[in-house]
């Protein structure tokens, strides 16, 4: 087996920590509570030295030999400033705060706007790209739950029949979504357990 | 405290842990399982073959989600998927580039490719430039892999993890540049947007499936197997749940 002491302190860290989470009694409670605390620092510092990798990336773009991409100085540019205005301001300072509501979120509000132009041509061209009946039931479903959600039906809310229609047809998503979502922790359980048990060692590099 | 739902969730831990070491005990001896056909998939299988004829790129995209979180399982299945790709492209003349929205999953990119090209007695294929961090923000991180869509040759896109709706964007940028796309996701509004958006879109728990189908290990097939088992046992106290429940048991 390679890296055997990873592995093993992997397998360790990662049972104690789901034994704790079920049973939270003393000792194996404090000893998950600290696992996890040392998990977010060392996300921290994952965070930090992936950024660092980021930058290192995008420098090699911008002085390679061929192929120069000179969008990557915007990004290096911005960064830097950015980060040597968080150092010496903090992050709660109104100049930083403003660079954040002006600049960047109306970037990513501008994004969402084209999102949900794509999202709509790409619901017309379902049906160019897949036929059949899962895409017409998509179709309908989309077009009666935003009729539903936009409130068009309020005044229905006192008609008794169609008060009891619209409840039971807002409840299927529900119960679709459980189904998926229960199928997804299945699937999330077997994957965990897979890494638990050593069989997938994402960190074996 | 023990409570009773803490005994349970660990009588069903051991429970998927017996059933996956037992399948894949009983597995040594036998062909791999035949699972029913994903045409997902297999259309990934040769948009691999393809890539590799024709020496463009495959693009992986692990999503957001951080370690530390309850969703990053969709990740593990992804980083796995990662590995199972590099491994079969790596003849390629255009090793696959993987993107992250986040600083431990983009370590963990790296060191699964550099565990995938060691397993395949090809180190110096190795780059750590090839598993990147995209962006840290949700919108950022599809702003970066974006940039990957339009500037890195790529013909095909594997989209597994933790996303939000805005993935569709990278959906939507692999079509418009003619790009095979596959995208999976555990999260409900990111699958809802990819149904309509992505060639390929696989729903729900088939997510973890990818693997497994793409060829790999006896324990991915053993715990494809176990989900099976489990599937039917969650279906059984549901509905047995549900008649008890009617006839006034419950």
């Amino acid at each position: 087996m390679r890296a055997p002491l990873s592995t093993a302190i992997a397998i360790a860290a990662g049972g104690l920590t789901l034994i704790g989470l079920l049973i939270p009694a003393d000792p194996l409670l404090s000893i998950r509570i600290r696992l996890v605390e040392w998990a977010v620092a060392l996300a921290g510092v994952a965070g930090l030295v992936a950024i660092l990798h980021l930058l290192s990336v995008h420098w090699r773009k911008l002085t390679a030999r061929r192929n120069k991409n000179f969008n990557s100085a915007f990004l290096l540019i911005a960064f830097i400033i950015t980060f040597i205005t968080g150092i010496l301001l903090k992050p709660s300072h109104p100049t930083m705060q403003k660079i954040v509501t002006h600049i960047q979120v109306p970037i990513e509000a501008s994004l969402m706007g084209v999102l949900a132009i794509s999202l709509t041509v790409a619901a017309i061209r379902l049906f160019q790209r897949r036929g059949g009946w899962m895409s017409v039931l998509f179709a309908i479903s989309a077009l009666v739950f935003l009729v539903i959600g936009s409130g068009f039906l309020s005044a229905s809310a006192n008609i008794p029949v169609l008060k009891d229609v619209l409840a039971a047809v807002i409840a299927l998503p529900i119960a679709g979504a459980r189904g998926i979502l229960l199928g997804v922790a299945l699937g999330s359980l077997t994957t965990g357990l897979r890494v638990l048990l050593g069989s997938d060692r994402p960190y074996s590099g | 405290m023990i409570t009773l739902d803490g005994v349970l969730g660990l009588g069903v831990v051991f429970l998927a842990i017996g059933l996956i070491v037992i399948l894949h005990m009983l597995g040594r001896d036998r062909d791999k399982p035949a699972f029913r056909k994903i045409a997902a998939f297999d259309a990934l299988k040769n948009s691999i073959g393809l890539a590799v004829e024709n020496g463009s790129r495959i693009h992986i995209t692990l999503g957001k989600s951080s370690l530390t979180q309850s969703t990053n399982a969709s990740a593990l299945a992804g980083l796995s998927t990662l590995d199972r790709i590099a491994q079969i492209s790596s003849i390629s003349d255009k090793p696959p580039i993987a993107t992250s929205g986040d600083g431990g999953l983009t370590l963990l990119s790296q060191d699964t490719l550099r565990s995938a090209y060691r397993s395949v007695h090809a180190p110096e294929l190795y780059d750590p430039g090839r598993g990147r961090l995209a962006g840290i923000t949700p919108m950022s991180y599809i702003a970066g892999t974006l940039h990957v869509t339009t500037h890195e040759e790529v013909s095909a896109h594997v989209m597994i993890g933790n996303f939000g709706p805005e993935i569709a964007l990278v959906a939507e940028a692999a079509d418009l540049a003619g790009a095979f796309s596959l995208a999976a996701s555990d999260s409900l509004p990111a699958q809802a947007a990819l149904y309509a958006v992505a060639d390929n879109p696989v729903i729900g728990e088939e997510l973890f499936a990818a693997p497994a189908y793409l060829g790999g290990s006896r324990s991915h097939s053993a715990s494809l197997q176990a989900q099976d088992i489990l599937r039917w046992g969650v279906i059984v106290v549901l509905v047995g749940g549900a008649l008890l429940k009617a006839m006034g048991i419950l």
